[in-house]
């Protein structure tokens, strides 16, 4: 097992300051006050504050949004013959079927994949940190760093819908409306967002010290 | 400054990683790209960092952004109708259709939010690389801090993209100029976030208040 004998800064009595990123020293027998960083002001924690607790309540409200999102329509499409509803997985269907499988892929990964991996991998995120373990933290690190950089990029259903919806409007041939699920959607990619954004990747870390002690 | 500040550290060669919080000395003479021992996230940025040049940047970026909202991005056209839309047209669509979560989803995430984050970066880069120190410093640094992770202009020109596919065989599709400036907006937003270190730009600051 890996041994890391150096120590974190919060155990020097340094906190970084959220705001602006300065290192700041405490002095001694003050580590519990509101302190404020002397550069831009911003409050002083040695960790994001209740960041666990957000973190898990912002996974469980996406984990809910996610199964309308993937069961009820995100798109309508009203033609002379009927109106056909679209969910994310008929829509990367239609795609494949339709011959263009590179754009099938990019919506698959995009709308299906990423949304899915996103969600375990804060589920992975947090038990970790939850049950201690000492598994791979550089990996995990890796991943969280993952994780923010891939966000945004499930709001490309949202976007494709919403021009969709924009342009065809043409009364002969077609209407094309947004259906329900695009809410819940969207819904999806912002709690799963704000979850990742609340966790403290520094808490991966902090088990080595405290079981050291 | 205020009545319980702590105090800052002062030697600049201490470092506190910002993934994994490990406390670390840089090498002597690297002042550039020096990555965390432990977790290997980036603790100092690569050299050529120059506030006049991302204000270069920035400056072009809001042209361009101007450009790409205010003219269609795409175009439509089936049996003699034609329709061109632009990213804000987009929305005004979808709150027609009792749609306005989604609505104001796309019109934060395109639009105002990377549009402000542009703003905001203009003020503080703007007086700083003319050596003056910009007013509400820290609270617009915090602003541009929480708008990055949600501006999606990259995700919606993909959008563009998917959407020029699935309705080529329906219609002829006509790529507008909103699309290209899109792409212009994308290349310049990713240069200038690539340059933006809040560390750099606070020591800056902190020049320009001493020698006012």
């Amino acid at each position: 097992m890996p041994r890391y004998p150096l120590k974190t800064a919060a155990r020097h009595g340094l906190w970084s300051c959220h705001g602006c990123s300065l290192l700041c020293r405490l002095p001694a027998a003050a580590q519990q006050a509101a302190w404020h960083c002397p550069r831009c002001g911003a409050a002083l924690h040695p960790r994001k504050p209740h960041s666990l607790q957000y973190a898990w309540a912002f996974l469980i409200a996406a984990v809910i949004c996610y199964i309308p999102a993937n069961l009820m329509p995100i798109m309508l499409t009203e033609m002379l013959s009927g109106t056909q509803r679209d969910t994310i997985m008929s829509g990367v269907v239609y795609l494949w079927q339709g011959g263009s499988w590179p754009l099938a892929l990019v919506v698959f990964i995009a709308s299906v994949l990423v949304p899915l991996l996103k969600i375990l991998s804060m589920l992975l995120l947090l038990l970790t940190v939850h049950w201690r373990s000492r598994w791979a933290p550089r990996q995990r690190t890796r991943l969280y760093r993952l994780l923010e950089v891939v966000g945004p990029w499930s709001m490309l259903d949202i976007y494709v819908v919403g021009l969709l919806v924009a342009l065809v409007q043409l009364q002969s041939l077609a209407t094309i409306k947004a259906g329900p699920g695009a809410i819940a959607f969207g819904a999806v990619v912002v709690l799963t967002m704000l979850s990742a954004m609340h966790f403290d990747p520094r808490l991966i870390w902090d088990v080595f010290e405290d079981d050291d002690e | 400054m205020m009545m319980n500040s702590s105090v800052p550290l002062a030697d600049a060669s201490v470092l506190a990683c910002h993934e994994c919080d490990l406390l670390q000395t840089a090498p002597a003479h690297a002042a550039h790209g020096v990555c965390c021992a432990r977790c290997g996230c980036r603790l100092l940025p690569g050299p050529g960092y120059q506030p006049a040049t991302s204000l270069a940047l920035v400056v072009a970026g809001l042209l361009v952004f101007v450009l790409a909202n205010v003219f269609p991005v795409v175009g439509l056209e089936a049996g003699g109708v034609r329709t061109a839309t632009t990213l804000l047209g987009t929305a005004w669509q979808l709150s027609q259709q009792q749609m306005q979560p989604v609505a104001l989803l796309v019109l934060l995430t395109g639009v105002l939010l990377p549009g402000l984050e542009l703003l905001c970066l203009l003020y503080l880069l703007l007086p700083l690389s003319l050596g003056r120190a910009p007013r509400g410093f820290a609270a617009v640094m915090r602003l541009v801090r929480i708008l990055h992770p949600w501006g999606m202009v990259e995700v919606f020109l993909l959008g563009v993209l998917v959407s020029l596919v699935k309705l080529a065989h329906m219609a002829a599709v006509h790529p507008g100029i909103g699309l290209w400036s899109f792409f212009a907006l994308i290349l310049l937003l990713a240069g200038s976030a690539s340059r933006f270190d809040a560390g750099l730009l606070w020591e800056r600051y902190q020049a320009c208040r001493a020698t006012r």
